[in-house]
C-alpha cells in the first residue's frame, strides 16, 4: 500500500523543523527548573539562540526557487525567506526588550519563552502556507500562544479580560475564515491555494459561492490585521495586556497577517482582486479615519498606540488595493512590494515606540500613560530623541522610514488612479500627526513629573538604540530596501 | 427489500424514537441513557454505509467518553424537572419558528446546486479498503504536515492550561512518596549528647529542716 508513497522533502522547511525541535528540547528542560538557578537561566539565551539558528538556517536556505513540499502544502519561496528572516529579528527584539520587566514582574517563566516559540513556529506556517488548511493551523498556532500570552499574568484582571476579550473575538474570526474558506473549498473543489486560483482561471468555479466565500475570508482577514470594522479588540488588548505581549502582538504577526493576505488573496483568488479591492477600499477609509480620529482622545500610550496600529493597517489595505487597476495588472508587483516595505517598516517603528515603554517602565510603576513621558528629555536626552525619532516616523514626517513608506503607499495608489482617497488619506495623516507630535512636545517642553533613572541593561539600551537609528538610515536610504522588497516580490510571484 | 434496507428503516426508526425520548423523558438520567441509545444507532447506520471508522469513534469518543462523563454530571446535579418544564407552552411557538426556519434553510442548502453530491467527483472505495487504514495512511503521507502542526496545537494547549490554572499551595499536606523512600535513620531520629544530671543533693529548702 505505501510502496508508491515518496517521502517529503524535509529540506526546505529546515528552519521550521529546527524551531519545533530545539522548542520541545526547551520544554523538556523547563520541568528542571525548579532543581537549579543553572537551568531556569539556560532558558531564555536558549530561547533567543533558537531565532538565531533559525534565521541561520533560512538564510543558508535561501534561493530564488520556489519549491513545494509536504504534498504541495509548504512553500519554501523567496517572499518567505524573507519574511522570516524579518520575523525572526523581530521576535528576537521582543525577547531582549522585554526581559528586564518580566523578571521584576516575577513573569519570566520556562512558559513565556514556549509559547513565543510557538507562536513564532505558528507565524513560519502561515508565511510558508500554500493550502488553505496550513494557512489556518498556523493561525490557530499563532492565536492560540498569543491567547495564553495574554493572560500570563493571571492575577491581574486588566490582563484577563483583554485574554477573554482577545479569545472570544479571535475564535469568531477563525470561525469567519474558516466558513469563508469551506466555501471557496465548495466552489473550487480544492483546498490548495495554487489550485484554486487554477480552478478560476478555468472558469471551473462558481463565481456566486467564491464570492461569498471571498466576504467571509475577507473579513477573517480584517480581523487578524486590525482595520475597521474589525478592529474592536484592538484597543482594549494592546491595553490589557502586558507590555511585552503588546510589543509581540503588534509586531511580528503583522508580518504573518500580511504573508496570509498576500497567500490567499494574490497568490490563490488574483482574478477576483476587483472584489476584494473594492472591499478592502471601504476598510482603509473607515481605518484611516477612526484610527486617526480616536487616537486623539487618547490619554494611555498602549491604546494610542493601538489606535495608531488601525489607522497604519488602513494604509496598507491601500497599498493592497492598488494592484489591480481594471484587468490591467501591471500595477501588482509595485503595489505588492510597497505594502511589504510598510509592513516591515511599521514592524520597525511599532517594536521601537513598545520597546521606550518597557525602557521606561520599571518594578511597580507602568510608564504607559503620557504623563510619563513628560520632560524625558531632562532625564535622559539620548532616548528622548530616540522616542522622537519613532514618533516622527510614525506620523509621516519626511527622512525616517515612515515618511517613505507612506509616501510610496500614496504613490501607487496615484498610479492606479485613486487621487480623492490619496487626498483623504493626507488629510486624516495631517489630523493624525497630532497626537504623536504630542509625545515630541511633553518629552521636550514639559516639567517632568517622574525623576527615577532609567535603569535598562545594556543589551536592551544598545538594540533600542539601533532600532531607533535604523528607523531614521532606512529613512535617509530607502531605496536599498524597497528593491530587496521588489526583488523578493520578482522571484515569488 | 434486501435486508441492508430493512435494517436501515429498523435502526432509524429506533434512532427517531430515541431521539424524541431525550426531549420528552422525565427522568434526566434517562434522558441521557437515550441519547447514548440514539448514538448507538446512528453509529449502526454509518456502519451500513461502509463508515466504520466514524461508527467506531463515534462509539468510543461520543458514548465512551463523552456520555459517561455527562451521566455523571447529571447524576451530580439536582436538577429539578418540573421547573425545567414551566413554560413550555409560551415558549412553543417561538423554538417552532426557529425549528421550521432550521429546516426550511437545510432544505434550501440541501436542494441547491452548489452543495449536491453530484457536483463533487465521488471518490469509489472498493469494499476490500478498510477506511480506517486508509485514513491511517493518509494521515501519514499526504497529510503528514497539517498533522504534526495539529499535535503542536495541542501541546501549546496543554501548555497554556498548565500555565494558567497550576497554582504551587504551599498549604496543602501532600506526601512525596521519593523523599518518603529516601529517607535515613539519621532524618527521623536525632540523638543528643547530654552531660549526666547531678544528683539531686542540694536541692531541699534548708529552712523547712531548721
Amino acid at each position: 500500500m505505501l510502496q508508491n508513497f515518496i517521502a517529503p522533502d524535509l529540506t526546505p522547511a529546515l528552519p521550521e523543523i529546527f524551531l519545533l525541535s530545539m522548542a520541545c528540547a526547551i520544554l523538556l528542560l523547563s520541568a528542571f527548573t525548579h532543581r537549579t538557578r543553572l537551568i531556569a537561566a539556560l532558558i531564555g539565551p536558549l530561547t533567543q539562540l533558537t531565532l538565531v539558528g533559525c534565521a541561520v538556517l533560512t538564510y543558508l536556505t535561501m534561493d530564488t526557487q520556489t519549491v513545494l513540499t509536504f504534498s504541495n502544502m509548504f512553500v519554501d519561496d523567496l517572499l518567505g525567506d524573507f519574511l522570516k528572516l524579518i520575523l525572526m529579528v523581530a521576535v528576537t527584539t521582543v525577547l531582549v526588550y522585554s526581559r528586564d520587566y518580566l523578571a521584576v514582574r516575577n513573569l519570566e517563566k520556562p512558559e513565556f519563552y514556549l509559547l513565543v516559540l510557538f507562536a513564532t513556529l505558528g507565524m513560519m506556517v502561515m508565511i510558508s502556507a500554500s493550502h488553505l488548511i496550513t494557512v489556518y493551523l498556523g493561525l490557530e498556532l499563532l492565536s492560540l500562544s498569543l491567547y495564553a500570552l495574554v493572560a500570563i499574568d493571571r492575577d491581574s484582571s486588566r490582563a484577563t479580560e483583554a485574554a477573554m476579550k482577545y479569545f472570544i473575538l479571535g475564535a469568531l474570526a477563525s470561525g469567519l475564515l474558516l466558513y469563508g474558506m469551506s466555501m471557496i473549498y465548495g466552489a473550487t473543489g480544492t483546498l490548495e491555494i495554487g489550485g484554486i486560483a487554477q480552478a478560476i482561471d478555468n472558469h471551473a468555479a462558481n463565481s456566486g459561492l467564491m464570492i461569498f466565500g471571498l466576504v467571509f475570508l475577507v473579513a477573517g482577514i480584517g480581523f487578524k490585521l486590525g482595520a475597521v470594522p474589525f478592529h474592536m479588540w484592538i484597543p482594549d488588548v494592546y491595553q490589557g495586556a502586558p507590555t511585552p505581549m503588546t510589543l509581540l502582538i503588534g509586531s511580528a504577526p503583522k508580518l504573518a497577517a500580511f504573508a496570509m493576505t498576500l497567500r490567499l488573496l494574490v497568490y490563490g483568488l488574483f482574478d477576483l482582486a476587483g472584489h476584494w479591492q473594492a472591499m478592502f477600499m471601504i476598510m482603509a477609509v473607515l481605518s484611516i479615519a477612526l484610527g486617526n480620529l480616536a487616537a486623539i482622545a487618547q490619554t494611555n500610550l498602549k491604546r494610542m498606540l493601538g489606535y495608531s496600529t488601525i489607522s497604519h493597517m488602513g494604509f496598507l489595505l491601500l497599498a493592497l488595493m492598488s494592484g489591480v487597476v481594471g484587468d490591467d495588472k501591471h500595477f501588482a508587483l509595485n503595489a505588492y512590494s510597497v505594502a511589504m516595505y510598510y509592513v516591515v517598516a511599521y514592524v520597525m517603528m511599532s517594536l521601537g515606540s513598545f520597546g521606550m515603554i518597557l525602557l521606561l517602565s520599571r518594578a511597580g510603576h507602568e510608564a504607559e500613560n503620557l504623563d510619563d513621558f513628560k520632560g524625558l528629555n531632562k532625564r535622559s536626552p539620548w532616548f528622548a530623541a530616540m522616542m522622537m525619532i519613532f514618533m516622527l516616523s510614525m506620523a509621516g514626517i519626511p527622512f525616517f522610514v515612515g515618511f517613505f513608506a507612506k509616501f510610496s503607499v500614496l504613490l501607487a495608489a496615484v498610479d492606479a488612479g485613486y487621487l480623492s482617497l490619496v487626498i483623504f488619506a493626507v488629510i486624516f495623516s495631517l489630523i493624525g500627526a497630532f497626537y504623536y507630535l504630542r509625545v515630541i512636545k511633553l518629552m521636550y517642553f514639559d516639567p517632568p513629573i517622574d525623576t527615577a533613572p532609567i535603569e535598562a541593561r545594556l543589551d536592551m539600551r544598545v538594540l533600542l538604540s539601533a532600532n531607533g537609528i535604523g528607523v531614521a538610515l532606512f529613512g535617509l536610504f530607502p531605496n536599498m530596501l524597497m528593491a530587496l522588497c521588489t526583488a523578493t516580490l520578482i522571484h515569488s510571484m | 427489500m434486501e435486508l441492508k434496507t430493512i435494517l436501515f428503516y429498523l435502526f432509524s426508526a429506533i434512532l427517531l424514537f430515541a431521539a424524541l425520548r431525550v426531549i420528552t423523558a422525565r427522568n434526566p438520567v434517562h434522558a441521557v441513557l437515550y441519547l447514548v441509545f440514539t448514538f448507538f444507532n446512528t453509529a449502526a447506520l454509518w456502519l451500513l454505509l461502509g463508515a466504520e471508522f466514524l461508527a467506531i469513534a463515534l462509539i468510543m469518543v461520543y458514548v465512551g467518553a463523552v456520555m459517561v462523563l455527562f451521566l455523571f454530571v447529571v447524576m451530580m446535579l439536582d436538577i429539578n424537572i418540573d421547573r425545567l418544564r414551566q413554560g413550555f407552552w409560551s415558549y412553543l411557538p417561538f423554538g417552532a419558528t426557529i425549528g421550521l426556519l432550521m429546516v426550511a434553510e437545510m432544505a434550501l442548502v440541501l436542494s441547491s446546486e452548489y452543495f449536491s453530491t453530484a457536483s463533487f467527483p465521488d471518490h469509489p472505495i472498493s469494499a476490500s479498503v478498510s477506511n480506517t487504514k486508509e485514513l491511517g495512511r493518509l494521515i501519514f503521507t499526504d497529510y503528514v504536515y497539517p498533522f504534526e502542526l495539529a499535535s503542536v496545537i495541542l501541546l501549546v494547549a496543554i501548555i497554556a492550561a498548565v500555565m494558567l490554572t497550576l497554582r504551587h499551595r504551599t498549604d496543602t499536606k501532600h506526601l512525596d512518596p521519593s523523599k518518603q523512600i529516601a529517607v535515613k535513620a539519621s532524618d527521623r531520629l536525632r540523638i543528643v549528647q547530654m552531660s549526666v544530671e547531678k544528683p539531686v543533693t542540694d536541692c531541699a529548702p534548708k529552712e523547712v529542716l531548721t
